[in-house]
């Protein structure tokens, strides 16, 4: 019984793992129905809850296993709740849309589980290897589950192009992370935090494997120049699908980068700084630009999740506790956003199936005035307006940056968010003014719930009272687990 | 001479041998058991260094699985070994070039370790103390079951991953398709596998659920 209980601080990344095992046999041994499909659906929802109920019984202190290999402190505890709840609705959004098409399988639900289970280890990776292996296992269910619809061209082509550039981003972060093994003699985090700082100046080979892990990190979290993939997977993957990897698998990565960065290389921030400043700005000035000319919805949100990503790391490039805190307040507050978007989408169908065009928004006021209001509300959020809580996301972001001494790269992010607000105000324009074009079928209560629930929190969690006191505050909390 | 150093120079003769031979072999599938070969002769070697778990997962996972596989493509695909040797004189100096920087870094790798054997030092892995008398067998295994289980179940995780992911899009249900079922079969007695059928003279015999014609 001991040896079990030692293994406390595993239990959340094991009850996914063997839930997600059990629920593969519980599929294999039933009719291929979407009835199983969705039974084994909500039984990983139950899976991803009871998960997120190990992850909040934990004790507050923070804990070490296999000599460091794998951290939980009140970080990494904060990001998995996000991850787990990000993927549970996303799941949630996935029964009717893939019911719709026939394609509810019971592998769907098992898959995601597994891709969870690797994002848990990369957020509490306190090793190269169980970095990688963590990022190894999330990017392997995330191409299957992008070429989910195998009869679709489109599809297809999404999982191919994303594996063939995911694994060559594998590719440097693994020569990154071997040249930093080379110059430091360990692949533990301590262990090259505590080298790396010896000496005084940086080692240029240590400078380089940097670069490379950066690189790699920097591809899983799109930012430019390494956000290719992105229009063309967000287009191409079934909708539910990416709402997954635009929710739960961008805060994965970004607690994973914010781990890597202060865990293994406090003591080199002038040189990441400049990385993370140059990703920022890129990000930012492509997320705002390239959406402008975009008719398609979600490759519309691709280049808007490349923006915010931009914004996220301003405040990374800010090295300090204040900037960490806007980091995780920004991720917490786009999971939401997002999820909430997404569920608008997978609600634009017709009789003849789902659309995907802007313009087929047109006068959806005058057909469905709720909804309206919720894709207007959370397309306010994301631009970045007053009093959503997309204002108050970029606004300590800001703030941390601007405390850090990073002026120009404010004010760039500033005009940036500017820029992007143009092609949010579009879509509002579009869904109120524009001559209305044929309805919607009526939304489904799964995704009107998402929807409505995510457009509140957007409009009220920074304007009641003692919210947002309490909001910063457990952000604060969990940014406090690094030393800066 | 002895008698390890005899069984090297064995080992290391036939495996330089094999090797050549893999090259030169004009039948393909001489070229895969000459591949075989040296994988024996490279697993002797390891055994002389002391490291019999590299040697049987030499023989094992190479010849075992590898070198079978190989053999398999080689009969299976009709590749043409004289149209893939074609550009061989053309491509000569650029496979030198390749040829002579690996050359020269196995040198700077092995020669370094000569001159400065400080530098074995740097990265060091960590490795436990072991007690004498234990084998490397059982010397990785404590290592790979305690300090690496986290790793090594991440890994075996990873590899269900894709065979999953694999299964989920290749696997078509083709609807028509016979299947062994063996439940069916034990459940045949002579009463429902033979039928005794009274013929007629001039008449045909129809099988039960046929029509004739």
């Amino acid at each position: 019984m001991s040896q079990i209980a030692s293994l406390a601080p595993l239990f959340p990344e094991l009850t996914l793992a063997i839930g997600a095992m059990v629920l593969l046999m519980i599929g294999v041994f039933r009719p291929e129905t979407d009835e199983a499909g969705r039974a084994v659906g909500w039984l990983a929802i139950l899976v991803l809850v009871l998960a997120g109920a190990m992850v909040v019984l934990q004790p507050a202190e923070a804990m070490q296993m296999f000599e460091g290999a794998f951290v939980v402190d009140g970080f990494a505890r904060l990001m998995k709740l996000l991850v787990l709840g990000g993927s549970a609705i996303a799941l949630l959004l996935a029964f009717d849309d893939l019911t719709d098409i026939r394609q509810m399988k019971f592998e769907y639900p098992v898959l995601i589980l597994l891709s969870v289970t690797g994002m848990l280890v990369m957020i509490s990776a306190g090793d190269l290897i169980s970095l990688y292996l963590g990022l190894e296992m999330q990017s392997l269910a995330a191409y299957v589950l992008a070429s989910y619809r195998r009869d679709q061209v489109r599809s297809s082509e999404a999982g191919l192009k994303y594996f063939v550039l995911g694994s060559l981003a594998s590719g440097m972060l693994l020569y990154g992370a071997s040249l930093v093994y080379g110059f430091t003699g360990s692949t533990s985090f301590a262990t090259i935090a505590s080298a790396a700082s010896e000496g005084g100046s940086a080692n240029i080979g240590l400078i380089f494997g940097l670069v490379f892990v950066l690189v790699g990190i920097a591809f899983k979290i799109s930012a430019v120049p390494f956000h290719m993939w992105t229009p063309d997977v967000y287009e191409g993957a079934p909708t539910p699908v990416v709402a997954f990897f635009a929710s739960a698998t961008k805060v994965a990565s970004m607690a994973l980068l914010i781990r890597l960065i202060f865990n293994a290389f406090p003591g080199m921030t002038p040189q990441w700084q400049q990385i993370i400043v140059f990703l920022a700005i890129a990000s930012m000035l492509l997320g705002s630009f390239a959406a402008i000319g975009q008719q398609n919805i979600k490759r519309l949100m691709a280049y808007s999740s490349i923006g915010h990503v931009g914004f996220a790391l301003v405040g990374l490039a800010a090295a300090s506790q204040e900037g960490t805190q806007g980091v995780i307040l920004y991720m917490a507050i786009y999971l939401v956003m997002t999820l909430g978007v997404f569920a608008c989408i997978s609600a634009m169908r017709r009789s003849d199936g789902p659309t995907e065009d802007i313009s087929d928004l047109a006068g959806l006021a005058q057909h469905n005035l709720p909804m309206a209001f919720v894709f207007g509300a959370l397309m306010f959020s994301l631009a970045g307006i007053p009093p959503f809580a997309g204002f108050f996301a970029k606004f300590y972001v800001f703030l941390a940056a601007i405390n850090a001494g990073l002026y120009t790269l404010t004010v760039i992010a500033v005009l940036a968010s500017v820029i992007a607000a143009y092609y949010y105000l579009r879509i509002v324009k579009v869904i109120f003014f524009d001559e209305p074009k044929e309805a919607f079928l009526p939304v489904r209560s799964k995704a009107g719930v998402v929807m409505t629930v995510s457009a509140i929190l957007m409009l009220f969690a920074f304007i009641v009272p003692y919210l947002p006191a309490s909001l910063i505050s457990v952000a604060d909390a969990a940014a406090a687990s690094f030393r800066y | 001479m002895g008698v390890s150093a005899f069984f090297f120079y064995v080992f290391a003769i036939m495996s330089v041998f094999a090797g050549a031979m893999v090259i030169i072999a004009k039948n393909p599938v001489h070229a895969v058991l000459f591949l075989i070969l040296v994988f024996f002769n490279a697993a002797g070697l390891f055994i002389l260094l002391g490291a019999e778990f590299l040697a049987m997962v030499l023989v094992i996972v190479y010849v075992g699985a590898v070198a079978v596989l190989f053999l398999f493509v080689v009969m299976m695909l009709d590749v043409d070994f004289a149209a893939l040797r074609a550009g061989f004189i053309r491509n000569a100096p650029l496979a030198a070039l390749v040829g002579g920087i690996v050359l020269v870094e196995l040198v700077m790798v092995v020669g370094f370790a000569y001159i400065q054997p400080e530098v074995a030092g740097v990265a060091a892995a960590p490795f436990p103390s072991l007690g004498s008398g234990i084998t490397n067998t059982e010397a990785l295994g404590r290592l790979i079951y305690t300090r690496y289980v986290f790793f090594f179940q991440g890994a075996g995780l990873i590899l269900l991953l894709a065979m999953i992911g694999a299964i989920v899009l290749t696997l078509r249900h083709k609807p028509g398709v016979k299947r062994q079922s063996i439940a069916a079969q034990n459940a045949r007695t002579v009463q429902t596998a033979i039928e005794i059928v009274k013929v007629e003279p001039g008449q045909a015999i129809v099988p039960s659920g046929e029509t004739r014609g």
